[in-house]
């Protein structure tokens, strides 16, 4: 009888523990970020997002660890090796911004056999056991096409700058600004290159193919290489096309500069690196037992005429214009995909 | 001296291989288990055998700096064709073989340096993978897929799978007449000639040997990932030769190790592991992987120089 009671006693006094904080249910859980690169502002941004709100919910209790991994290397059998650690080092979920959509298929696979939580984001994976944390790129590739044929009802020729061949990401701004093109033929792609979305690689490209190209009246981008090719139109003395920049803080800086001097007008749009927090969240989400869709889709970030100083004064100085997400926001993503 | 000096060239890679092993298991005694074992090295497995590759062109004293892209235009043909036509697949592969056979030619009769022709055709192999794979994707064969998830009695996937390679190149390498020629090359063309044996064939055998290797190493690692990428396996480049030297070879000389080499590729793999668990940050890691492959040849040269002294004497 004694014993009885006492199960009893815990049984309560578990039940009264447990309901008096909700967020009690993932106080024990593990979550990972596996990521494979650290080597450019967005990244950068990414993890000093990831550290704030993490660190914030480990100390509030939320979760009982959230540790960032990044591979040295940026390959996709390097973070494979990667996520196949973090499996032995027993995590309850992991968060992935991956080298290859389909590289690393095979170790999530193990993670999701040993009963681990995958959500991946930016860098997606296609395992259909992953959840999967997209932007659609391809919307933002068309919305820059959409843009110019209200600056530019004439049309134009279009530069493309493109992003790092090969990558999954590159084929789908592509793709969208392909099929902007073709929905308005009054714009013309004239000539394209591969900036990777590097400043420094931009500005080489562009400086190499501009002596060939006729006029340009607009340059579509991948961000990360807006203020290169504005460098290499100045150097080339020919006069400064629409350029849509893609978020980071030189960019911003640079338009802020024209935009003084002369009334210079674009747009600028890019995904927010603080998708790493939303991502967070949703793996938390899935971890306390919430139905989540494996498909959730992220809004991107743009910036406008209008509002480029106010977003200019919260970016960092090399860094990228940011927005961190909260559970609330998560939540809301979540419901939207239902 | 009674142990022979093949033997003190494997006893530091073993050595060391031990060593972290151990302290992996003393940080993560999850790994010491069945699945754990295979997780911590299944990925070595594809390294392995790439490494086997880069030791066999460093056997006739070249460097194969196209080992990476090649083993990643493998793994998007084992991803594409291999997979959905079998037949093109393997005319694919025979073809890259033939490549090989003809570069190991070409490097010896226009007596071009092995390091420009490869990193070359590291282009060729790189363009060629974008073509055959523009965009990530393809799907593994389920043969390899089942090859590589195969789940043996006792011993994980990953171990019995190095084992056989580790043995299989070895009596390969250095047990069979074939394998003596290789190495004769390296350590000493003339007298290989004299002796009357065709150069241009023992190299052109031992450069398509390599390629079938490094299609192999591709095969296995389609068949862990599922699917393939142009540039899967760019770091297998440099992976490959630090194995090779990791486990007792040279890069002249005719002086290699399939056994060394194998345990040199899952050293490699290990070491990564280990700093990852040691919660290394990233920006040291390159660094930290750097110090173990110098603390270990520091210590192969330690043992050299002991064994000159033991001769001389």
């Amino acid at each position: 009888m004694i014993i009885r009671k006492m199960l009893f006693a815990s049984v309560a006094t578990v039940c009264i523990t447990a309901s008096f904080s909700a967020m009690a249910d993932t106080a024990g859980k593990k979550i990972a970020l596996s990521n494979n690169y650290a080597g450019n502002s967005w990244r950068q941004a990414m993890l000093t997002s990831w550290d704030k709100i993490t660190k914030d919910a480990v100390a509030k209790g939320v979760v009982a660890a959230a540790d960032p991994f990044t591979t040295a290397e940026n390959q996709a059998t390097e973070q494979a090796a990667q996520i196949q650690n973090l499996i032995l080092q027993g995590y309850d979920a992991i968060v992935v911004n991956a080298a290859s959509p389909t590289a690393l298929n095979g170790a999530i696979k193990e993670a999701c056999d040993a009963g681990i939580t995958v959500v991946s984001f930016d860098g997606i994976v296609t395992e259909p056991c992953a959840w999967r944390i997209a932007v659609d790129f391809k919307a933002m590739g068309e919305s820059q096409i959409e843009y110019l044929t209200k600056k530019l009802p004439k049309g134009g020729n279009l530069l493309e700058i493109r992003g790092l061949a090969g990558v999954s990401v590159d084929d789908e701004i592509h793709a969208g600004i392909q099929a902007g093109v073709q929905k308005n033929p009054q714009f013309k792609i004239v000539g394209s290159v591969n900036g990777d979305w590097a400043q420094d690689v931009a500005q080489r490209a562009v400086a190499g193919i501009l002596p060939s190209l006729p006029e340009i009246a607009a340059v579509v981008t991948q961000g990360g290489d807006g203020y290169g090719a504005a460098q290499a139109f100045a150097a080339a003395k020919r006069p400064t096309p629409t350029i849509v920049m893609g978020n980071r803080e030189d960019e911003l800086v640079w338009w802020k500069q024209q935009k003084d001097k002369n009334s210079y007008e674009t747009m600028s749009v890019s995904i927010a690196p603080g998708v790493s927090t939303l991502a967070f969240w949703v793996a938390q989400q899935i971890l306390d037992g919430k139905e989540v869709k494996k498909d959730l889709v992220v809004p991107f970030l743009r910036i406008d005429q209008d509002n480029l100083e106010a977003n200019l004064a919260k970016t960092q100085k090399g860094g990228v214009a940011n927005v961190e997400y909260s559970l609330e926001d998560a939540q809301k993503v979540i419901s939207a995909a239902k | 001296m009674k142990i022979s000096s093949g033997a003190v060239r494997l006893v530091i890679p073993a050595a060391s291989l031990a060593v972290l092993l151990a302290a992996v298991f003393y940080m993560q005694p999850r790994a010491m288990s069945y699945t754990g074992l295979n997780l911590l090295f299944n990925l070595a497995v594809p390294i392995a055998l790439a490494t086997v590759a880069q030791m066999l062109i460093m056997a006739v004293n070249d460097l194969d700096l196209s080992m990476g892209t090649f083993v990643s235009f493998c793994a998007c043909v084992t991803a594409t064709f291999l997979q959905a036509s079998p037949a093109t697949g393997i005319l694919i592969f025979l073809g890259a073989i033939a490549a090989y056979a003809a570069i190991g030619v070409i490097i010896y009769v226009r007596e071009l340096p092995a390091i420009v022709v490869t990193l070359g055709m590291s282009f060729v192999w790189g363009g060629l993978a974008v073509l055959i794979l523009p965009s990530p994707g393809g799907a593994a064969p389920g043969w390899a897929r089942w090859l590589m998830t195969s789940k043996p009695p006792f011993v994980p996937m990953a171990i019995v799978a190095s084992v056989v390679i580790a043995l299989a190149t070895h009596f390969l390498i250095m047990r069979s007449s074939f394998g003596v020629l290789i190495r004769g090359v390296g350590g000493n063309v003339r007298s290989v000639e004299r002796a009357g044996w065709s150069i241009v064939k023992v190299r052109a055998a031992a450069y398509a040997l390599a390629g079938l290797f490094a299609m192999l190493s591709g095969i296995a690692l389609v068949g862990l990932t599922t699917s393939a990428d142009a540039n899967i396996a760019l770091r297998y480049t440099l992976l490959s030769i630090a194995g090779v030297i990791l486990g007792g070879g040279e890069f002249v000389g005719g002086k290699v190790s399939p056994i060394g080499a194998v345990i040199g590729a899952l050293t490699l793999a290990l070491a990564g592991s280990f700093l990852s668990f040691m919660r290394i940050s990233p920006d040291w890691q390159i660094g930290a992987q750097g110090a173990i492959l110098i603390v270990v040849l520091a210590m192969r040269l330690f043992l050299n120089r002991l064994e000159k002294r033991e001769k001389s004497r």
